[in-house]
């Protein structure tokens, strides 16, 4: 009994000796700078800065190979953060970007012209023929970008439209770079009122298929006291530099379209 | 002489005894052909025609200046009412010509006969070919003259003659080599003087006896030509597996067929070449199988390219009330397509398949169990479940590494496995995404 605690213990006190020992010896010097810059960061490991996660973002940013204001989810607070541990002047602060869809055709507003029974992706439904929906241009609805989002901010309406949550956006942009039809777009948080279609075809063949749809009838921008919408190839645009957020267009839009 | 046969494969139902006995009939001539631009995997054609122009039956409509590609010819004499797009089988909007009818199907004066072809050159048969708009007619139309210019060094040893059709239901080929086996061999003469082939074979299923007679009877006497029956087995009419079939060989990863001394054409482009060189004819009309259990009359049709889809299944007495799913093709392969609007059979229209909502019922499917029934059937000899959950997770650059791009897409994985899972739609999915990535870089 005796011996055995004895070596037992004699054997546990000489390998902590030599762990000690190494962890001296061998000790891997961390630049504290870079544990606290990964203390600012999100921590969501999304990769919208082009690095595998937090940590290695941090480091890249501690050794200089990486801009302050790579972090969108962290936005302006973070760079500014980075910036003051650093000792650089802060990248001037933009606004707040978030994702938004910029299509109302749902089950019910737009035409389908077929059935689709394949897998869920919207890549595969739109090998099918071009997409389920009479629209050339508009959302699939089968929910690609509901899975890319790393925080849950995107659910699935039940009408089969993508219902964004602006609140818990952390505008990494991984909505848009899957969407096979680029009908979401990064915009300013601070604009209230965007032209949600992408439709370039005819106002009479947009109106058979969607009721939802902008049908390029000049309304908007012939009403808008800043004249910040213009129409370009059958679709209205609003210039978010000169719009004011009055809000005049949303109640001319015949279809709706502007919202 | 028995061959060697190929790996993997299923045994699907032949579901061919719907047409099988029936010769094929001439449609009518479309009221309005509409002529797509785009009817060949390459470069689409510019309309050599503006609206109010007159045409005639075999003028050519549509050519581009690229190597890959194929002039496209009217179907009809008439007046060019519309130059507009038109829907496409892979489910996109093309150009297309729209010729209205006269009715008297007056012959341009092109075309005409070759006579003294034995003469002629590789080049001038190529040259024949290119501008008779001649496509690989199995269904992946790839511009024939292509395949017949070899690369550089390359020598061709064998030329390989597919009438295997071993897709269900499809009996285009199957009656094209009852009825016209004379016109392919004269076809596969034509393209192993092009390419300078000593030897040619003629490959059929052993589940067609009458075609396998008839051709051997046409290769009679011939030396240098033989016709042999293959084993029933999905897919024997496949470029890479006829090239193991016949020769042994095998095509390398991302390779051609001319990589190993080998092309394949299939017995309506043989007819196409007959036709193109013999008669002068371009390449203006293809036997089409319409079949399917949501169809009233099925039948094996002549039909002129440009034709619309709706005049075509109205000639074959219409669909049937609950037909829920029309494919372009054979179920294996074939494209499901959301509309018949607007749609013109074109050259690599093999089929139109009819089904009933009993015959496409979709089961959900469920997670791999790793029985490995899509590794064993898989003919190329790649894994397809490990391609299949790498795209379920979106992780394409593990699709990639697993081989992905040396999928031939025959659904064998898809047909066998218990769990319904879809891989072969998952392969087809990442390899638009690996090579779009791979045209990026």
């Amino acid at each position: 009994m005796i011996i055995a605690i004895v070596s037992l213990g004699g054997l546990g006190l000489l390998f902590g000796g030599l762990l000690a020992f190494a962890a001296r010896k061998f000790a891997v010097e961390v630049d504290p700078r870079v544990e606290m810059t990964q203390s600012y960061l999100p921590g969501a490991n999304c990769g919208v800065c082009g690095y595998a996660g937090c940590a290695q973002y941090a480091e890249a940013v501690v050794a200089g190979g990486a801009p302050l204001n790579a972090c969108t989810p962290g936005g302006s607070e973070v760079s500014k953060n980075i910036a003051g541990l650093l000792g650089m002047e802060a990248p001037a602060a933009e606004a707040r970007l978030v994702a938004q869809l910029v299509c109302l055709g749902d089950c019910e507003t737009a035409k389908d012209k077929a059935v689709y029974d394949g897998f869920r992706e919207c890549k595969a439904a739109l090998m099918f023929g071009g997409g389920v929906k009479a629209c050339r241009f508009g959302c699939v609805g089968e929910g690609s970008c509901v899975r890319s989002c790393p925080v849950e901010a995107i659910t699935m309406s039940k009408n089969g439209l993508p219902l964004i949550n602006h609140k818990l956006c952390i505008s990494c942009g991984k909505c848009k770079n899957v969407c096979p039809r680029q009908v979401i777009e990064m915009v300013s948080a601070n604009m209230l009122y965007h032209v949600r279609c992408k439709s370039l075809d005819k106002g009479k063949q947009v109106r058979d298929i969607c009721s939802r749809g902008c049908i390029a009838c000049n309304l908007c921008a012939k009403e808008c006291p800043v004249k910040a919408i213009r129409l370009e190839n059958n679709l209205a645009i609003i210039d978010g530099l000169i719009c004011n957020n009055c809000g005049t267009c949303v109640e001319v839009c015949p279809q709706k379209t502007i919202a | 002489m028995s061959f060697k046969t190929f790996r993997g494969g299923v045994h699907p139902g032949h579901y061919k005894n719907a047409t099988e006995k029936m010769p094929v009939v001439p449609a009518r001539l479309p009221a309005v052909a509409i002529i797509p631009m785009a009817q060949h995997i390459g470069a689409p054609c510019e309309p050599l025609v503006a609206v109010g122009d007159e045409v005639k039956t075999g003028q050519k409509v549509g050519d581009s200046q690229a190597f890959v590609t194929a002039p496209v010819h009217s179907s009809v004499s008439g007046k060019v009412v519309k130059i507009a797009p038109c829907n496409h089988p892979l489910g996109r909007l093309v150009n297309a010509v729209y010729i209205k009818s006269d009715g008297e199907d007056t012959w341009h004066e092109d075309v005409r006969p070759h006579p003294d072809w034995e003469q002629a050159s590789p080049d001038e048969l190529r040259k024949i070919v290119r501008n008779a708009g001649i496509v690989g007619m199995g269904g992946a139309t790839f511009p024939t003259h292509v395949k017949l210019s070899p690369p550089p060094g390359a020598k061709i040893d064998y030329c390989l003659v597919n009438g295997a059709e071993c897709e269900p239901y499809l009996t285009s080929d199957h009656r094209a080599m009852l009825e016209r086996p004379a016109e392919i061999i004269t076809g596969l003469r034509i393209i192993m003087k092009a390419v300078n082939a000593p030897k040619g074979y003629i490959g059929v299923e052993d589940n067609k006896p009458d075609a396998v007679e008839a051709m051997k009877r046409a290769a009679a006497g011939l030396a240098d030509v033989e016709v042999h029956a293959l084993h029933t087995k999905y897919p024997q009419g496949a470029e890479k597996q006829l090239i193991k079939v016949f020769t042994g060989r095998e095509v390398p990863s991302g390779g051609l067929p001319s990589a190993v001394g080998c092309v394949v054409h299939n017995v309506g482009t043989c007819i196409a070449i007959a036709d193109a060189v013999c008669s002068g004819k371009p390449l203006i009309e293809r036997i089409v199988t319409i079949t399917g259990s949501g169809i009233n009359e099925p039948k094996n049709m002549l039909v002129r390219v440009g034709t619309p889809m709706e005049e075509v299944i109205e000639q074959c007495g219409g669909f049937k009330p609950d037909v829920r799913k029309v494919i372009l093709g054979g179920p294996m392969m074939g494209l499901a397509q959301p509309t018949v609007e607007n749609f013109p059979v074109i050259k690599g229209t093999s089929g139109i398949l009819c089904l009933t909502s009993l015959e496409v019922e979709l089961q959900a499917f469920s997670p791999c169990i790793r029985c490995a029934r899509c590794v064993d059937v898989c003919p190329v000899s790649i894994m397809p479940l490990f391609i299949g959950s790498a795209v379920e997770q979106g992780l394409y650059d593990r699709a990639e590494s697993a081989n992905a791009m040396d999928c031939i897409e025959c659904g064998c994985c898809t047909y066998v496995c218990p769990s319904k899972r879809p891989l072969v739609q998952w392969i087809r999915l990442s390899k638009g995404d690996i090579a779009d990535r791979r045209a990026k870089k």
